[in-house]
C-alpha cells in the first residue's frame, strides 16, 4: 500500500510538472492584466522547437533553448496584439492556440515525414534522471529514505526548476520593485501610469517572463518527460493550467498546491485504469481527466471562496479618452 | 519669492477627434501661490493638467516649468521636474498598502526591502511635517475617501513635488474632510509649495486660492486676484452669462396626494436597517425634499420606492392603489408603470449604458413601449425622431443621438436620463441628487425643469445632499438622519437648524 501510495505521488511530481510551469506562466501575464489563454500553444510550440532541435543537434539545452524561443515569439505575438494594438486578450490567444496546432503538424509533417511527429531523440537530446546525493544509500531507510529516494531524488532538472520556480516568483513578485510594480499594473494601469512607469513596456516583461516559463513547460514534454515531439501533445495541460491558476487565485505557493492536486488526479487515472474499484467497479478514466474543470467550476461558483482576478485583467489599458 | 513662474504655459492646443478641449491657452501660476483654476465640466481643466502632468501630449504650444522650456512627455519627466498630482479618480491600487502605493515607481532599488524602510522614515517625516497622517500599513480599499486622498498628496510629496496640481479634490470630500485640506495646502503653501487647485465650486476657490484662473469652453477668458472678485464675478466668466444662483419660482399650490410612504422599513445586505420606518407623503403639484448627510438611508429609500430594493415592510399607494412593499413583488418596470420616474443618483451605474448611443439610453426601462417597435423589431427610426426631440428641447450638447453617452459631459449625460424619465409624463417623479457632477449652466436647466414639472401638477420627490438645492427647490423639506425622519421644515428654515437636524442633534420633538 505503501509502495503504491509512493508511486503515485511520484507520477504526480512528474504530471504537475508541466502544469506548474505553465500556471506559473500565466501568473505572470494575469498577474500583469493580459488574460493568457494561450499557454496550451505556446507550450505546444515551445515542445515542437524543443522535439526537432533536440533530435537535430542531439542536445537537450539547445532543445530547451529552442523551446524556450518558440515561446517567448508566440508570447510576443500576444503581446502586440493585446498590448501595443489593444486588441481582445482571448480572441488573441485562442488564435494562438490554433496556430501552434496547426504549424506544428505541418513543419513536423514537412521536415520529419513522420505524421506530426519528431523522431525520437538521439543520445542526449533528453534531459536524464538525476539521483541526489546519498539517494542510493538512503534508499533502505524505512519511510523517510524510501520518500527521498523513490519522490525527491530520480527526476530530470526541469522538475527541480518548476519547483525551485514557486519560492522565486514568490520572492520576486512580494520582494523586487519588479513584483510590486507587477501587481500594480494588474489592478490599476493607470496608477503605474501615473507614477511614471510604462505600463507597454511592464506588461511586456510580464508577457516575456510567461514566455520563458511555458517554453520551459513545452520542453518538458517532449524532451523530458517523452523522447520526442507527438501531435497535440500538450493534451489541454495549458487549459488545465489555466484552470489551476484560477484555483490558487493568483497565488504562487497555491499554485504549487493546485497543480499538484490536479497531477495527482491524473495520476490516480492512470493508475486506476482498467482496474475495479471494489464496491464501486470500474471509474471511468473520463471522470478523473474532467475532475480539475468539475473543480474549478465549483470553485467559481463560490464554493470554496471567492477567486478574484487582477482587476484589469483582460482589459486593454487606454490612456487618451475616446 | 523668485519673480521666474513656477509655471508658465504658452498657446498650449489639444483636441481629441471633433473636440478642441484646450484652445490657444496661457497661463502664468506664480511660485509659492495657491492658484485656482475654475470652469464648468468639460471647460478642459482636467485635460489642462493632464498635459501639464505628461499624461497627454499638447498638439501645439509651449510649457515653461521654472522658467525653463519642458518637454513632458511622460509622467516620469512630470515627476523628475517636480510636479505632482492628485487626480480626481485616484490613481492607487486598492488591495495595496499605503506604503506600497506610496513607493510604487519610486522604490530605491531593484529590491524592496532597503527602499521600504527608508520610506517609512520619510513618510513618517512627511505625515509629521503637513498633518498628513495614515497609518502606512492600512489596505487603501480599508481606508475612507478622505485618507485616500491623503495617500494621493503624500505620494506626491514623497517624490519631492515642488508643484502639487489637485484636480476637483473636494468632489468625494465630507465639509470637514474639506476642511481639513485646505489646511493642509495652506501648510504647504507656507513651506514655499505651490498649489493648483482644479473646481468648479466657486466657495472653495474664494476661500483658498491668491489667484484664480477661469476656464470656458476649452478657452482662458481671464484670470483675476482672489481677493479682487466675487464669486458672481467668476460665474458669470464661467458660463458667459449672468446665472441666478437662486431659484426662481412661485409659491406651490399642491393638490391631492400622490404617493403616500407608510411605515417603510428597508434592509440591507449585511442586515443592517437602512430605513426605519419611514412615513411621509408627495403631493400633486409640489416637491418635496429629502435632505439629510449622505449615507443616512436616502439613497436606501428612493431605491426602494423606485421598486430596485426589496423592503422588509411598509406600504406604498400611488395613485390611490395601496401596494404591500413586503408581500408584493415589485421590480423598476412595475414601478414604471404606475406612473413613476426615477431619476437614478447615479447616473454611470444606474442611468445610463453609457457604451450605448444616446438614442438607446433615451428608451432604456422603456423599450417594451410598443410605440418603439415595429412587430418584433424595434422602430429604430422612430426612436432616432424621439431622441432629436427631446435633445432639442433639453438643449443636450453635442446634438447627436447617435453619439455614446459615455462622450457626453456630466450634465448632458444628466439631461439625457431626466429628458427619458420626464417626456414618459409621470404622476411622481423621483429625482436623487439631480446636480451632483454637473456644471452651473445645466444645474439652472434641470433646476427650471423641476419646477415645470411641479407646477404642471405632478409630485416630485427630491433627494440631495446640497443644502442649497434643497433649500431653493423643494417646498417641504424632510431630513433624515440614521434611516428616520427626524423633522419637517419649510425650506425657509435657518441653514444650521437643518444642519443640527441632519447631525442628528435634534429629534423630532426639537
Amino acid at each position: 500500500m505503501f509502495d503504491a501510495l509512493i508511486l503515485i505521488l511520484d507520477s504526480t511530481v512528474r504530471l504537475s510538472t508541466p502544469l506548474l510551469l505553465a500556471c506559473l506562466a500565466g501568473l505572470y501575464s494575469e498577474r500583469s492584466g493580459v488574460v493568457d489563454i494561450g499557454l496550451e500553444g505556446k507550450m505546444l510550440g515551445a515542445a515542437f522547437g524543443a522535439g526537432a532541435v533536440g533530435y537535430v543537434t542531439g542536445n537537450a539545452w539547445l532543445g530547451l533553448l529552442a523551446g524556450i524561443a518558440v515561446a517567448i515569439a508566440l508570447a510576443l505575438v500576444h503581446g502586440f496584439a493585446s498590448i501595443t494594438n489593444r486588441g481582445n486578450q482571448i480572441v488573441s490567444g485562442v488564435a494562438i492556440n490554433f496556430l501552434a496546432a496547426g504549424l506544428t503538424a505541418l513543419l513536423g509533417q514537412t521536415w520529419f515525414r513522420q505524421g506530426g511527429r519528431t523522431p525520437p531523440l538521439p543520445q542526449g537530446g533528453r534531459f536524464g534522471d538525476i539521483t541526489l546525493p546519498y539517494a542510493e544509500q538512503a534508499r533502505d531507510i524505512p519511510v523517510v529514505g524510501e520518500i527521498y529516494y523513490e519522490l525527491l531524488s530520480g527526476h530530470n532538472i526541469l522538475v527541480y526548476v518548476a519547483f525551485l520556480a514557486v519560492p522565486v516568483t514568490w520572492w520576486i513578485l512580494f520582494r523586487t520593485r519588479f513584483g510590486l510594480r507587477l501587481r500594480a499594473v494588474g489592478e490599476n494601469p493607470a496608477a503605474v501610469d501615473t507614477a511614471g512607469i510604462s505600463v507597454v513596456w511592464l506588461r511586456y516583461r510580464a508577457v516575456i517572463a510567461c514566455g520563458i516559463l511555458t517554453g520551459i513547460a513545452g520542453s518538458y514534454l517532449s524532451i523530458a518527460q517523452s523522447s520526442g515531439f507527438i501531435k497535440d501533445m500538450t493534451a489541454g495541460k495549458g487549459f488545465i493550467a489555466l484552470a489551476a491558476l484560477i484555483f490558487a487565485k493568483w497565488r504562487p505557493a497555491n499554485a504549487m498546491f493546485a497543480c499538484l492536486l490536479f497531477g495527482f488526479l491524473d495520476a490516480v487515472a492512470i493508475r486506476l485504469q482498467g482496474q475495479k474499484i471494489p464496491g464501486i467497479g470500474e471509474v471511468p478514466v473520463q471522470f478523473f481527466q474532467a475532475l480539475p474543470y468539475i473543480l474549478t467550476v465549483i470553485l467559481l461558483a463560490g464554493f470554496i471562496g471567492k477567486a478574484i482576478p487582477p482587476k484589469a485583467s483582460g482589459i486593454p489599458y487606454l490612456k487618451e479618452r475616446t | 519669492m523668485s519673480d521666474t513662474p513656477a509655471i508658465e504655459l504658452r498657446n498650449i492646443n489639444k483636441s481629441f477627434g471633433p473636440v478642441h478641449a484646450n484652445r490657444d491657452i496661457d497661463l502664468v501660476v506664480k511660485k509659492g501661490s495657491i492658484h485656482g483654476i475654475v470652469g464648468e465640466n468639460g471647460a478642459g481643466k482636467s485635460t489642462l493638467m493632464s498635459i501639464l502632468y505628461g499624461f497627454y501630449q499638447a498638439d501645439k504650444g509651449d510649457v515653461l516649468v521654472d522658467g525653463r522650456k519642458a518637454h513632458i512627455g511622460d509622467s516620469k519627466t512630470a515627476i523628475s521636474l517636480g510636479i505632482g498630482m492628485v487626480h480626481q479618480h485616484f490613481m492607487l491600487v486598492d488591495n495595496f498598502t499605503v506604503l506600497e502605493n506610496v513607493i510604487l515607481g519610486a522604490e530605491g532599488g531593484p529590491l524592496l526591502a532597503g527602499g521600504v524602510s527608508k520610506a517609512r522614515q520619510e513618510l513618517k517625516r512627511l505625515e509629521d511635517d503637513y498633518g498628513l497622517k495614515v497609518g502606512v500599513d492600512e489596505l487603501i480599499e480599508d481606508l475612507p475617501v478622505g485618507l485616500q486622498q491623503r495617500v494621493e498628496i503624500l505620494k506626491a510629496l514623497f517624490r519631492g513635488a515642488e508643484i502639487l496640481i489637485l484636480d476637483e479634490p473636494t468632489g468625494v470630500l465630507t465639509p470637514a474632510e474639506a476642511d481639513h485640506l485646505f489646511r493642509i495646502l495652506q501648510v504647504l503653501k507656507d513651506e514655499g509649495k505651490t498649489v493648483l487647485l482644479i473646481t468648479h465650486k466657486l466657495r472653495e476657490i474664494m476661500a483658498v486660492t491668491d489667484t484664480v484662473s477661469v476656464m470656458r469652453r476649452g478657452e482662458m477668458v481671464a484670470t483675476r486676484k482672489t481677493s479682487e472678485t466675487s464669486m458672481a464675478e467668476l460665474a458669470e466668466l464661467m458660463v458667459g452669462r449672468s446665472v441666478l444662483l437662486r431659484v426662481d419660482k412661485k409659491p406651490a399650490h399642491p393638490k391631492e396626494t400622490v404617493l403616500d410612504v407608510s411605515h417603510l422599513t428597508v434592509t440591507d445586505s449585511r442586515g443592517v436597517q437602512v430605513v426605519k420606518d419611514v412615513s411621509f407623503n408627495v403631493r400633486a403639484g409640489e416637491i418635496v425634499g429629502i435632505a439629510g448627510v449622505s449615507g443616512n438611508g436616502q439613497s436606501e429609500l428612493l431605491e426602494t420606492l423606485a421598486g430596485i430594493r426589496k423592503a422588509t415592510s411598509g406600504k406604498v399607494t400611488i395613485e390611490g392603489a395601496t401596494i404591500d412593499l413586503a408581500e408584493t413583488h415589485v421590480d423598476p418596470a412595475m414601478m414604471r408603470d404606475w406612473n413613476l420616474g426615477h431619476v437614478p443618483e447615479d447616473r454611470h451605474r444606474m442611468g445610463l449604458v453609457t457604451g450605448f448611443a444616446e438614442y438607446e439610453n433615451a428608451i432604456l426601462g422603456y423599450h417594451n413601449d410598443p410605440t418603439y417597435s415595429k412587430g418584433f423589431l424595434l422602430d429604430i427610426p422612430k426612436i432616432r425622431d424621439a431622441a432629436r426631440e427631446e435633445i432639442e428641447k433639453y438643449d443636450i450638447r453635442p446634438p447627436d443621438c447617435l453619439l455614446k453617452t459615455a462622450n457626453f459631459s456630466g450634465g448632458n449625460q444628466q439631461k439625457i436620463v431626466l429628458a427619458r424619465e420626464m417626456e414618459r409624463d409621470p404622476t411622481v417623479l423621483l429625482v436623487g441628487q439631480p446636480t451632483r457632477g454637473v456644471d452651473i449652466g445645466a444645474i439652472e436647466f434641470i433646476h427650471k425643469r423641476l419646477i415645470e414639472m411641479r407646477d404642471a401638477g405632478k409630485g416630485v420627490l427630491l433627494v440631495s445632499v446640497e443644502l442649497d438645492e434643497i433649500r431653493g427647490l423643494a417646498d417641504r423639506v424632510l431630513v433624515m438622519f440614521d434611516g428616520k425622519i427626524v423633522g419637517e421644515r419649510s425650506p425657509e428654515t435657518d441653514e444650521s437648524e437643518l444642519g443640527l437636524l441632519m447631525a442628528g442633534a435634534h429629534g423630532e420633538n426639537a
